[in-house]
């Protein structure tokens, strides 16, 4: 059975939608990349796959044994975080929060856990450091690190490499291949479509028109490749 | 000087001025951290302005204990005003102003209409910047003091992750599971507590002093959250200290010493941020 399924979703606040008739499904390994036009309904897509937010219609069912708390999250940067005063070992460790359930403090297996995923990352030299004062992509690295702590099944990627540069984005690219490549599920919205179509494995491109299917597919279909002449890739 | 000190050391009442000084200096560091991060350092200084109008209401009535009135309307406050900070048209630092604004009109008012004391500026004086001195502390208001400070502390260390957790990123902890609604329940209800506690040392207007000054000073110096946490409570609690033993000697209102005494801090602090 697979991870994912959603039926007829709806995205929208109050009354008005803003996307409709979503269908897809995410298996476990697929790397799925969402796509779409400013304002189509990405991000308000991500917080309801998180249950941020309800579904204006339609259903979202969990399998695989997955429970809803067992996605992991990498969200854009807020303001509040640009000037934060916590180290890097503090913030990863803070994605063990859902296995302690009322515990207060975090035990041996969540601290070796920060450590592997620090590892994992290559950023267990910097774990003393300020997180303020990392760069973009080291802190990408962090978030992703708190990402892994919090689950080793699936990942929703929000947006990861804006305001990166372009080394640093592609660096960024292939680490999320590497974790892919390792079993971790992937899904990922993205304004990057060049990127959509060299790392993931199925697209879902939502506005107007809904597709989902495979990369290939999308390469071949009439939304897809609309959506691509005008981002002037091909 | 030292002789002067030691004398005024032998009466219990000064005694229980450094205890609850302390006390208060301790919790209300605290959460300074977590309410300058999330953009709350005016809900601190909204509610001092509800517990003004709490007192005056306490008052009007003739109530002994002033701290079982004014205690429970903050607490509803600190509730209201998180809630209208999230779903509805007035938006949170509106809601805060509107608050705050209408209690302290409204106190006053009532305390000009219905006040029997003879002496109503100097009552409305030392409510909002704490009274000349905190030597006028009963032995119940330190236990109730004693007993609220505990609480605070108690439940800050067993959250502390928590905290952390759902101040750094919000929606984070809420998609990993995490009751991120119950925690701002949690911290406002935490605050209100500190505001109504701290209002006895300093004032109702100068209680955001107390909550944010320590916080921002340790926020120049140190890197981590544990380690801002630490410094600002220790911070804080010298200052207010110093002040107090200062404001003994030199026949200064409390309330104002401290907080004054917390500005150079952040001044030194500051300076010292800039040199590393």
């Amino acid at each position: 059975m697979s991870l994912i399924t959603t039926k007829d979703l709806s995205l929208g606040y109050d009354n008005y939608a803003i996307a409709e008739n979503i269908n897809f499904t995410v298996n476990a390994g697929d790397y799925l990349c969402i796509v779409g036009e400013n304002g189509s309904g990405k991000t308000t897509l991500m917080k309801t796959l998180l249950h941020l937010k309800e579904p204006a219609a339609g259903t979202i069912e969990m399998g695989d044994g997955l429970k809803s708390n067992e996605i992991g999250y990498l969200p854009q940067q807020t303001i509040v975080q640009k000037d934060f005063p916590a180290s890097v070992r503090e913030i990863v460790i803070s994605g063990c929060q859902s296995r302690m359930g009322l515990r207060p403090f975090y035990n041996k297996e969540e601290k070796k856990l920060a450590n592997r995923s620090m590892e994992r990352m290559g950023i267990s030299d910097l774990a003393g450091r300020c997180y303020r004062e990392l760069s973009g992509g080291q802190q990408q690295r962090v978030l992703l690190a708190r990402a892994m702590c919090a689950t080793q099944k699936i990942l929703l990627l929000d947006e990861p490499t804006s305001g990166l540069d372009p080394v640093v984005t592609v660096e960024m690219y292939d680490l999320i291949k590497e974790l892919n490549d390792d079993g971790i599920t992937i899904i990922m919205v993205s304004h990057d479509i060049e990127a959509a179509i060299n790392y993931a494995s199925h697209i879902l491109h939502i506005g107007d028109e809904v597709f989902f299917g495979t990369k290939y597919d999308y390469l071949n279909s009439k939304v897809g490749r609309l959506f691509l002449s005008r981002q002037e890739v091909i | 000087m030292l002789d002067k000190l030691i004398l005024y050391f032998e009466y219990p009442m000064v005694r229980y001025a450094l205890i609850v000084g302390v006390l208060i200096a301790l919790c209300s560091s605290l959460l300074g951290v977590t309410l300058v991060l999330k953009r709350f350092s005016f809900i601190g200084d909204g509610l001092s302005h509800v517990a003004f109008g709490g007192i005056a209401i306490a008052s009007v009535f003739n109530v002994s204990h002033e701290m079982y009135v004014v205690l429970p309307i903050t607490v509803i406050s600190a509730v209201l005003l998180l809630r209208t900070g999230q779903n509805t048209r007035i938006k949170g630092d509106a809601a805060i102003a509107m608050i705050s604004v209408g209690a302290l009109a409204f106190g006053y008012l009532l305390m000009n209409i219905f006040s029997t004391s003879s002496n109503l500026a100097g009552d409305v004086c030392s409510t909002l910047f704490g009274s000349m001195s905190i030597l006028t502390l009963s032995l119940s208001d330190v236990v109730l003091c004693v007993v609220l400070s505990v609480f605070v502390l108690t439940v800050f260390v067993l959250f502390y992750n928590k905290i952390f957790a759902v101040t750094f990123d919000e929606n984070f902890s809420r998609a990993v599971g995490t009751n991120a609604s119950g925690y701002n329940l949690l911290i406002a209800i935490v605050i209100a507590i500190i505001i109504v506690l701290a209002m006895n040392l300093v004032g109702s207007l100068l209680i955001s002093a107390l909550v944010i000054f320590p916080a921002l000073s340790a926020m120049r110096i140190f890197k981590s959250f544990l380690g801002v946490t630490v410094f600002s409570a220790i911070l804080s609690v010298i200052c207010a200290l110093l002040g107090i033993i200062f404001s003994i000697l030199a026949g200064t209102p409390t309330g104002s010493t401290i907080v004054a005494v917390d500005v150079a801090a952040f001044a030194i602090c500051s300076i010292i941020g800039n040199l590393k």
